[in-house]
């Protein structure tokens, strides 16, 4: 096939696969904490972040990056559970709020509202690739240094506690890596449909394996077979390649109730 | 050496004094029943124990040291589970993301954490519940998965907080034997904490009462009776025997389970 002659979709390819595997990695652990809503509030923030830097000449990728960070420290603060899904609720509607009054005072920029909220992966270029690049490694290596306290605390914490596990400190840092997966994630899918790449085949693992490491591993093959597979059918049908990854990471998970637990 | 040692303990959390200048010593290897009604501290006292709630004065030594957060000479199983466990993880995968879980990286077992583990499973007679995921285990099998957990890594201490909540008769005694064998074989001191002393007579070596602050250890003779537990809990106590039971009856309501509220507040 001669897709790989066009430059936008090696980048495509490239952008997509580094960003499932830290989607899928990720989202195993905010499945299995069941932090789902945590991650998805994240993504609203970046949008306001991005428009709000559009507004002032930055890049809006620095925006994104710097709101999402800032949002996941603000979302390990607000402690308890409880009233923490209300508070996340109301700062994810602020922020598009937010966002769109950015918008309202910058209308030169009306494509970028929708590659913003679904993203625009064909448009990647060469240099975000390698930034991509660099942020997931940061990423990964983050989760690698705290997944096994993380893994302990997020099915039994209250033993993790007794046994010295920093609950907090361990739950901010977490924080803090999700919002870093979800800045690049918002590059691929868009502030809308992170949940679809982050979640979905994180899910589905989490019903088809017995395993931490079959899970987890499952987690991140699911999202990049996803990815490829949409990028693949984007351009054969030249439909979106986020539509493409929003119904096959819905597929995945649908079949993986086939199996009984 | 005392496993634990308290010497004049208080602990006062909000305004309320839960333990007041409570003195006692347990031996290494005794197996201790831990009664009181709810709220009268018996989850607090193991919090204690464990370095996680701090004492307002006294002092407690736990195997000859003042209490530390992630002691790893003390197995535990507490009361309460805020989060379910999710739908398939295995019980060996449970107790291998438990054990040495504290450490930074990543959570890839090695053989000599899988032998710890599978001899820890065995040890309780749960080497069949390994493979099966942990969601679909009945609550004793559950609390035997447990025990299972907190006896890896060899501790010398237990503390096993209302193991025998929502388990039938049956499944309470053979709960209460099991720990009793552990004691044994590992001589490992016992804190198990319950809301009767019936499923625990014939097994432990002492009862230790809780009640308004204060606290009264001795063997079941020397404590479930009349004085002793009016004198604990000031106010008229009966201790009637019949059968090999032991029916505690106070005016005030009944100090051994039987609460109300029990059911609600401990339901799974
Ligand atoms: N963080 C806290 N702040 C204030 N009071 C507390 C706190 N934690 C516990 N208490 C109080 O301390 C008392 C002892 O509680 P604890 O949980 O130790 O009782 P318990 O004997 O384990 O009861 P149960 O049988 O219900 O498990 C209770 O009155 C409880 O309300
Ligand atoms: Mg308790």
């Amino acid at each position: 096939m001669d897709i790989f002659a066009y430059e936008f979709m090696r980048n495509a390819f490239a952008a997509s696969t580094i960003v499932a595997v830290v989607a899928g990695a990720i989202g195993y652990f905010l499945v299995l904490r069941g932090e789902t809503f945590a991650g998805h509030a994240l993504s609203h923030v970046g949008f306001a972040g991005a428009t709000g830097a559009v507004l002032l000449g930055l890049s809006p990728f620095v925006g994104l990056t710097a709101f999402t960070l800032l949002a996941g420290l603000g979302i390990s603060v607000v402690g308890q559970r409880a009233n923490r899904d209300v508070a996340i609720g109301i700062v994810l509607t602020l922020s598009l709020g937010l966002g769109l009054l950015f918008l309202h005072f910058y209308t030169a920029y009306a494509g970028m509202a929708t590659s913003l909220l679904f993203g625009n992966v064909l448009g990647i270029g060469q240099q975000t690739v390698w930034l991509l690049l660099g942020m997931a490694a940061v990423t990964l290596a983050g989760l690698a240094l705290i997944s096994r306290p993380l893994l302990f605390a997020s099915l039994q914490p209250e033993l993790a506690e007794a046994r010295g596990v920093p609950l907090r400190r361990l739950s901010a840092l977490f924080m803090l890596i999700v919002a870093l997966a979800t800045a690049q994630a918002i590059q691929i899918v868009g502030v809308l449909l992170v949940f679809a790449l982050m979640v979905a085949p994180a899910a589905a693992a989490l019903r088809l394996t017995r395993r931490f490491l079959s899970g987890f591993l499952l987690a991140i093959g699911l999202a990049v077979g996803i990815a490829w597979l949409s990028l693949l059918l984007a351009y054969v049908t030249d439909w979106p390649t986020s539509f493409w990854i929003t119904g096959l990471g819905g597929l995945a998970y649908a079949l993986s109730h086939l199996r009984r637990l | 050496m005392s496993a634990i040692a308290f010497d004049g303990v208080s602990i006062t959390l909000g305004d309320r004094a839960v333990l007041a200048d409570v003195s006692l010593a347990i031996a290494p290897g005794e197996f201790v029943g831990v009664l009181g009604p709810n709220g009268a501290g018996k989850t607090t006292m193991m919090r204690a124990i464990l370095g996680l709630t701090p004492v307002s004065g006294g002092r407690i030594e736990v195997l000859g040291a003042p209490p530390r957060r992630g002691n790893p000479a003390i197995g535990y199983v507490p009361q309460f589970r805020r989060t379910p466990l999710p739908p398939g993880i295995t019980g060996e995968e449970l107790l291998l993301s438990a054990h040495r879980g504290e450490r930074w990286g990543f959570p890839l077992a090695s053989a000599s954490d899988r032998t710890a583990v599978a001899e820890a499973l065995a040890r309780v007679g749960a080497a069949d519940l390994a493979r099966r995921s942990v969601a679909q285990l009945s609550g004793g099998e559950r609390q035997r998965l447990f025990i299972a957990q907190a006896v890896v890594g060899r501790p010398q201490l237990l503390l096993l907080d209302e193991p025998l909540i929502s388990l039938d008769p049956a499944r309470q005694r053979a709960i209460v034997e099991l720990v009793r064998g552990l004691s044994r074989e590992l001589g490992v001191a016992v804190l198990f904490s319950a809301h009767e002393v019936n499923p625990l007579l014939g097994a432990i070596d002492k009862v230790l009462y809780l009640g308004g602050g204060r606290a009264a250890i001795g063997t079941v003779d020397q404590v479930v009776n009349d004085k002793v537990l009016t004198a604990l809990y000031r106010t008229p106590v009966r201790v009637i025997r019949a059968d090999g039971h032991v029916f505690v009856h106070s005016e005030a309501g009944a100090l051994d389970g039987h609460d109300p509220h029990d059911h609600h507040e401990h339901a799974h």
